[in-house]
């Protein structure tokens, strides 16, 4: 009970940062606002029991990542004077039809039946038994390791491509 | 060890997706076009998230790469956005028409 307690808080404060992210006009607001949402999207997957991937949230993602976006605000000094970017009524509405469908979705998760539970080891109980098992980090390393190693390893060569690719594009001469 | 149930996290994770993308229409400043995009990635984060419960933990290894691809995708963006900001002294996207017919 205090859990859902919890995550409707958690819930509400990562919505209303996400809203006030895509109504500031600042961009400097828009980047605290929104590590406002991943703090709060951190604490949610805590309490969904991804203890990892909630500390990797705040650490890639309200660290590195925002850090990123402030520090290129910062470079092209976009937060002192920012032109109105807010786009005209005809896109307000199609942005707003978008979203409408988006939460027609959402309506057919509420009404209808849920799809069945998908995968080999299904239910609560095998997430928990693994955790026990392998640990907190384990449980997303071991598999990591196992069965997605040629990902991981792609995943590692588009990080080096992703790397030197933005040096070259920000460097002045080639 | 399930004690939200997984209407409200995948309830949550819809009205994020669909913040984010009313947010990518409705804005012009390419920098912040990046942060709804980011948005988005975390709806579906939470998606994965949400149901790693029920399909096994394979769902949390692959935020971990949604992630990791976020990253790599923030760090070219951004630097795309510099070096247009060096042709044209804007990162509205208005201005960078070119590719437009």
């Amino acid at each position: 009970m205090v859990i859902q307690i919890l995550f409707f808080f958690f819930a509400a404060c990562a919505a209303g940062s996400a809203l006030a992210m895509v109504t500031r006009r600042n961009p400097v607001a828009c980047a605290i606002w929104l590590i406002g949402t991943f703090f709060a999207l951190a604490a949610i997957y805590t309490l969904l029991g991804a203890l990892f991937i909630g500390i990797i949230q705040i650490l890639v993602y309200a660290g590195a990542i925002m850090v990123l976006f402030l520090f290129v605000i910062m470079l092209l000094n976009l937060g002192n004077e920012f032109e109105d970017d807010i786009q005209g009524t005809g896109w307000k509405v199609m942005a707003g039809g978008a979203g409408l469908i988006m939460l027609a979705f959402l309506g057919r998760v509420f009404s209808g039946e849920l799809p069945a539970p998908l995968g080999h080891e299904a239910g609560p109980q095998a997430l928990a038994t693994a955790q026990a098992q392998d640990g907190v980090v384990g449980l997303v390393g071991v598999p990591l390791y196992q069965s997605y190693v040629v990902a991981l390893q792609a995943t590692a060569v588009l990080l080096f491509v992703a790397v030197v690719g933005a040096v070259v594009l920000a460097k002045r001469k080639v | 060890m399930q004690s939200v149930p997984l209407e409200y996290s995948l309830g949550l994770s819809a009205l994020l997706f669909s913040i984010g993308l009313a947010g990518v229409l409705v804005r012009r400043n390419a920098i912040v076009l990046f942060m709804c995009i980011e948005l988005m990635l975390n709806a579906v984060n939470l998606a994965f998230v949400a149901l790693s419960p029920f399909a096994g933990r394979d769902g949390q290894v692959f935020v971990f790469f949604v992630i990791a691809v976020a990253a790599a995708e923030a760090a070219v963006g951004l630097a795309i956005m510099i070096a247009v900001f060096r042709h044209k002294d804007s990162v509205d996207v208005k201005n960078f028409s070119l590719l437009r017919w």
